[in-house]
């Protein structure tokens, strides 16, 4: 028998996850390159789009949701692009995949970290358009901060799944856009019309049909993606 | 060009179904010619969005499963032709409707799910035209022909919030079609040709891919 000190102990799925997040977050805080731009990003789109309408003829509580989503969906492309992009250039991936941890474990962790980039984003940005669209959201922002983080997983999963495709390929940046935007669709859908509810006042209990479809769209793409990314490396 | 059997049949089909349904078909009673277009939007429909995306579901499961490089020429011939068929749905869709329903397009319940359709297929030919490797092409457009059959049936539920005013099926419904016994008889041949049609074309197209595979290893 092994003396005790000799004994390897694999980390677990989580914790070798929550290690993996943790670097990636740790890059993005210490070089600030990414979450600067897409907050900057997220603050001008909020600005450009409220000359975009006429504001005397749409109301800025009718205008809020919808700008609250194309600037989540956007800014969140961007965030995610970063996440497999980072460890391109010097082929940092493949220290991570020779390390003696899951595959399962890496897709989590960045999923993770991407999570943690879009939440930092929306939490300027809800603010920002509260505060700039006049809307104010006191009476109801627990269940619409609940919505935006359902909506988050399930934009970050699906993201971050493709991230992985499109860094080994000729069109990465144009052809993530691409292929995801599709996806989002039934996520900023339900989204953006459950917070278009709560904006005008309606119940709570108005936009649970909503919710469920956003909890099913993330317990169902989390697993599948889980177990189809092992299959979008480039080996 | 050569034509094998099954083209033959298949344009014979075709052309037979459609002077069928030109000449020999009664006009609708509501809507008047324009309703002849059903005739190929319904059989393009089943075959872009049914057919086309159920292969290429199945053989994209298969592929990442056995790995075969057949499964892939498959997979993405079936995307190639049902890309082709989908785009035929979304253009006679509009011919349709502006003289029947006033406006070319509404975002109704089935006409947006057919137009993500279309874009997730888009996506899957676009993503294979930017990979070189074979095997890594394969790999990846498998994982998308998963994905996006698993997406259907959320924009489905998305999208279903939403009113639909698009006809409800005269054929494929559990109850007794709703359809004049001539009109019935020329929907359901334009379903048989157009069936034979995409038979027809992937065929063509998987020889097609085969070649292009073959001529690929020989230049490397």
């Amino acid at each position: 028998m092994p003396p005790r000190a000799m004994v390897h102990r694999t980390p677990g799925v989580l914790a070798s996850a929550l290690a993996i997040t943790r670097k990636d977050l740790l890059i993005e805080f210490r070089s600030r390159s990414v979450i600067l731009s897409a907050v900057a990003f997220a603050v001008l789109a909020i600005t450009i789009f409220f000359f975009a309408w006429d504001p005397t003829a749409v109301a800025s509580v009718d205008l809020a949701p919808g700008v609250l989503w194309v600037i989540f969906t956007f800014s969140g492309l961007l965030g995610l692009h970063r996440s497999f992009g980072v460890e391109q250039p010097t082929r940092a991936i493949d220290a991570l995949l020779a390390a003696p941890v899951g595959r399962e474990a890496i897709y989590l962790g960045k999923l993770l970290a991407n999570l943690g980039f879009v939440i930092v984003v929306q939490a300027i940005s809800l603010p920002a358009v509260a505060l700039l669209y006049n809307v104010p959201i006191g009476g109801y922002v627990l269940p619409l901060i609940g919505i935006v983080l359902l909506a988050s997983v399930g934009l970050v999963a699906v993201g971050t799944l493709f991230s992985s495709m499109v860094v080994s390929t000729r069109l990465a940046e144009l052809l993530l856009p691409l292929l995801a935007l599709p996806f989002f669709v039934p996520v900023i859908l339900p989204a953006a019309q459950a917070t278009a509810r709560l904006m005008n006042g309606r119940p709570v209990a108005e936009v649970s049909g909503y919710v469920s479809i956003l909890g099913a769209f993330d317990v169902v793409f989390l697993v599948v993606c889980t177990l189809l990314y092992p299959y979008t490396l480039d080996q | 060009m050569k034509f094998s059997k099954l083209g033959i049949i298949a344009i014979m089909a075709v052309v037979g179904t459609y002077v069928r349904a030109i000449f020999f078909t009664p006009f609708d009673a509501l809507q008047g010619p324009a309703q002849k277009i059903l005739y190929v939007h319904a059989p393009s429909a089943w075959v872009g969005l049914y057919l086309a995306f159920g292969l290429v579901f199945i053989t994209s499961i298969l592929y990442l499963w056995l790995k075969d490089p057949k499964l892939d020429r498959v997979a993405s011939s079936s995307a190639e032709v049902g890309f082709v068929f989908t785009s035929v749905v979304l253009v006679t869709g509009p011919l349709w409707a502006k003289p029947v329903w006033g406006a070319y397009w509404t975002w109704d319940a089935r006409l947006t799910l057919t137009l993500f359709l279309w874009f997730i297929y888009a996506g899957y030919l676009i993503l294979r035209g930017a990979i070189d490797d074979f095997e890594m092409r394969a790999r990846f457009s498998a994982v998308i022909g998963i994905l996006g059959a698993l997406l259907v049936p959320f924009i489905h539920l998305s999208v279903y919030f939403f009113r639909t005013m698009h006809p409800m099926p005269v054929l494929l419904k559990p109850s007794a079609p709703s359809m004049p016994r001539e009109m019935l008889i020329t929907l359901v041949s334009s379903f048989l040709a157009l069936t034979l049609l995409f038979a027809w074309l992937l065929r063509e197209r998987y020889l097609l891919a085969v070649d292009r595979d073959a001529a690929t290893e020989a230049g490397s």
